[in-house]
């Protein structure tokens, strides 16, 4: 029998505790799984009833996803040349020919540019200000503090229509700009109050280190101190990249054309010849990829982030 | 190296008043020390002499050169932090070659500077670790290499061993000195352990509430306090304190404590009022023939010496004898008090009266 300790837990309690979490884990990532598996289904499999777990993979989704079809009656596909590629035959096999590449590319396109650029803009003058506030005497810090937290006090939502007015106003309506101001404006609050909290929990005798060293208030600034909060801000950017990537309310409402994103064009698909499911899965894939992929990137900062001001150094 | 003078130095955070009016000088190669407890505003006068706090009002002067309200990069001082303060995403190498990157030193030079730093303070072979996993006495040395490796024109230090524990203290304490009596660069020292200060400096402020209480030598400080705060503070156990009241003209070479007389320094003021007649606990005799009597309340034996508690008329007395010296609990005995050692101090204001002793002790 070995030392029994109350701090170290048990060999059972670790099993149990890592089996719960790992049937937790398989219990959230079902609908994901689901998304994933219907984007390579065929039409008909996606909406077959008993739902197919096993089926046979088609790229039909994909193709769907990136191309608009024109249908073609059976004499006309008939004197068509061979297809020149897998994406032909597949339509073909439907009755259809590829008309042309969807917006889907694009759509995606400005999903990054207006999701990484708002994330960007927010990070950024989220820091400058956090920093501000963490170390300046400025006057009514408390109010200021207060007032840009209570720009989150209400669903952003409530404010569409004087934005939509605002916007349609001074031209920002559909533009990549407009987009990006939108988003960081919902972010900037959440942005400083985190960023706040992490370099709250830097010590000044660092940045003093530095002043003393020779280097300016900015040089410390960059050099010292931002190498320290790097675990804030990456966890601060995750925060507000899945925000303005998700986003759907807003991006309907003042998008329409040229800075469409992602999430509202994804569920149009659904109109273009019929109830398109594996096309929208497929999309729905495709769009969850960068933030995956970006978290994954900032993973092991993004885990001393979440649970910041729980464990003291 | 440099001479540092600071003048009616001031500093106010909102209503608090920090540092009052503070003057003293620190000359060149000094191991000064900036003494005082906790809130005393020794750490604010240091922070304000390196730069990272601008005074409200006051001088400060490195090499004759004003420089109260310049930024601390161009001061041209090296801080060690209690903290230490190491840059944790850096080594100890980048950690120790920062300041000279800085000043754009070439990278030859600066390789050169830290391997005779390393050398000095023996941690050549730690220069490629991460600073993070460092034992206590090491990372101080990589303070200290930090600080010294840019010649800086003075050495400043708030509790540099405070961090550290008891074992390492000691050797880090005897280190500092040697390195400074090695480069003989001017360093201001912040602590609020009395020993420590009186062990490594060759001057010492006594700081309490803001104030200067006195400027001086260890010595001057030990034996001719300035006042009854630098006199309680300093010492363990601390001064002991006989209250009495009275008069005594000016040249006067006793006091008189209810009906007996006892020598002290002679007078170079007038005294009249609430006194207190300040003695070391160490020059306190338990002799049976002296005149004035105590009875004996605790002994607390220390190996060579042990500390005998006596209740007087005037107060509760502690004598520092011999431990050779038979005392018990309840016995009566007289207390012969060495004059020359004697200070005289005023109730009201606890300012040392001017005496044969302590004339021409500086106070601050």
């Amino acid at each position: 029998m070995s030392a029994w300790s109350i701090t170290e837990p048990s060999n059972r309690t670790k099993w149990v505790a890592g089996t719960l979490v790992i049937l937790y884990a398989l219990i959230t990532l079902i609908p994901l799984v689901w998304i994933f598996l219907t984007g390579f289904k065929t039409p008909p499999d996606s909406i077959s009833y008993p739902p197919k777990v096993l089926f046979e993979p088609s790229l039909e989704g994909y193709v769907n996803l990136f191309t608009t079809r024109t249908r073609v009656t059976p004499d006309q596909l008939a004197a068509l040349p061979p297809p020149a590629n897998f994406a032909e035959e597949i339509v073909r096999n439907r009755d259809m020919v590829i008309a042309g590449p969807s917006k889907f590319g694009e759509r995606f396109m400005n999903s990054v540019i207006i999701g990484f650029g708002s994330t960007f803009l927010s990070i950024f003058l989220g820091t400058l200000a956090a920093y501000a506030f963490s170390r300046f005497k400025i006057p009514l810090k408390d109010d200021l503090l207060f007032f840009i937290l209570s720009t989150r006090m209400m669903p952003p939502i409530a404010v569409a229509i004087p934005i939509f007015l605002m916007y349609r106003a001074l031209g920002l309506s559909d533009t990549h700009l407009g987009m990006i101001l939108l988003y960081t404006a919902v972010n900037i609050s959440l942005a400083v109050w985190l960023l706040k909290g992490f370099i709250d929990e830097i010590p000044r005798e660092y940045e003093e280190a530095a002043l003393i060293d020779g280097y300016t208030r900015f040089q410390a600034f960059y050099k010292v101190v931002l190498p320290q909060a790097a675990t804030g801000i990456a966890s601060t950017a995750i925060f507000c990249l899945i925000f303005a990537w998700n986003e759907y309310a807003f991006a309907v409402l003042l998008t329409s054309g040229t800075a469409q994103t992602a999430p509202p064009f994804i569920p149009t698909i659904i109109g273009v010849g019929g109830l398109d499911w594996p096309a929208v899965a497929a999309g729905a894939t495709i769009f969850l990829l960068p933030v995956m992929i970006f978290t994954i990137l900032l993973r092991k900062h993004l885990l001393r982030g979440i649970t910041f001001g729980a464990v003291r150094k | 190296m440099a001479k540092i003078v600071i003048r009616n130095l001031r500093k106010e955070f909102g209503d608090f008043v920090a540092v009052q009016d503070s003057s003293f000088t620190i000359e060149d190669g000094e191991f000064f020390m900036l003494l005082g407890p906790s809130g005393c505003g020794k750490t604010t006068t240091l922070r304000m002499i390196a730069g990272l706090e601008l005074p409200t009002s006051g001088e400060i002067y490195i090499d004759d050169e004003e420089v109260s309200q310049k930024p601390a990069s161009q001061r041209d001082i090296a801080f060690v932090f209690q903290m230490f303060a190491l840059y944790p995403h850096m080594n100890v190498r980048r950690n120790i070659s920062y300041p000279l990157v800085s000043q754009g030193m070439p990278k030859a030079q600066v390789k050169a500077k830290v391997a005779e730093v390393a050398r000095i303070l023996g941690i050549e072979d730690i220069l490629d670790r991460p600073v993070g996993g460092l034992a206590g006495g090491d990372r101080q040395r990589v303070a200290l290499g930090r600080a010294i490796v840019r010649d800086p024109k003075a050495f400043m230090m708030d509790e540099p061993l405070g961090a550290l524990d008891a074992e390492f203290r000691e050797r880090m304490a005897e280190e500092l000195r040697a390195l400074h009596d090695r480069m003989n660069a001017t360093t201001v020292y912040v602590t609020h352990d009395q020993l420590e200060a009186m062990q490594m400096g060759d001057k010492i402020v006594v700081m309490n509430h803001g104030v200067v209480e006195q400027f001086g030598t260890p010595q001057d400080i030990y034996d001719h306090p300035a006042t009854m705060f630098v006199a309680d503070f300093i010492g363990s156990p601390s001064m002991n304190f006989l209250e009495f009241g009275g008069r005594a003209p000016g040249g006067a070479e006793t006091v008189t404590l209810g009906d007996v007389a006892i020598g002290v320094p002679a007078l170079r003021e007038e005294a009249g009022g609430d006194m207190a007649l300040g003695v070391r606990p160490e020059h306190v005799s338990l002799s049976d023939a002296a005149p004035y009597r105590g009875r004996v309340e605790a002994v607390e034996y220390l190996g060579t010496t042990q500390i005998i508690t006596l209740s007087t008329p005037h107060g509760t007395v502690r004598a520092r004898t011999p431990s050779t010296l038979a005392a018990k609990t309840g016995d009566l005995t007289g207390l012969a008090f060495r004059t020359e050692t004697l200070s005289l101090f005023d109730k009201a204001s606890g300012r040392a009266l001017r005496t044969a002793a302590n004339e021409g002790v500086h106070h601050g």
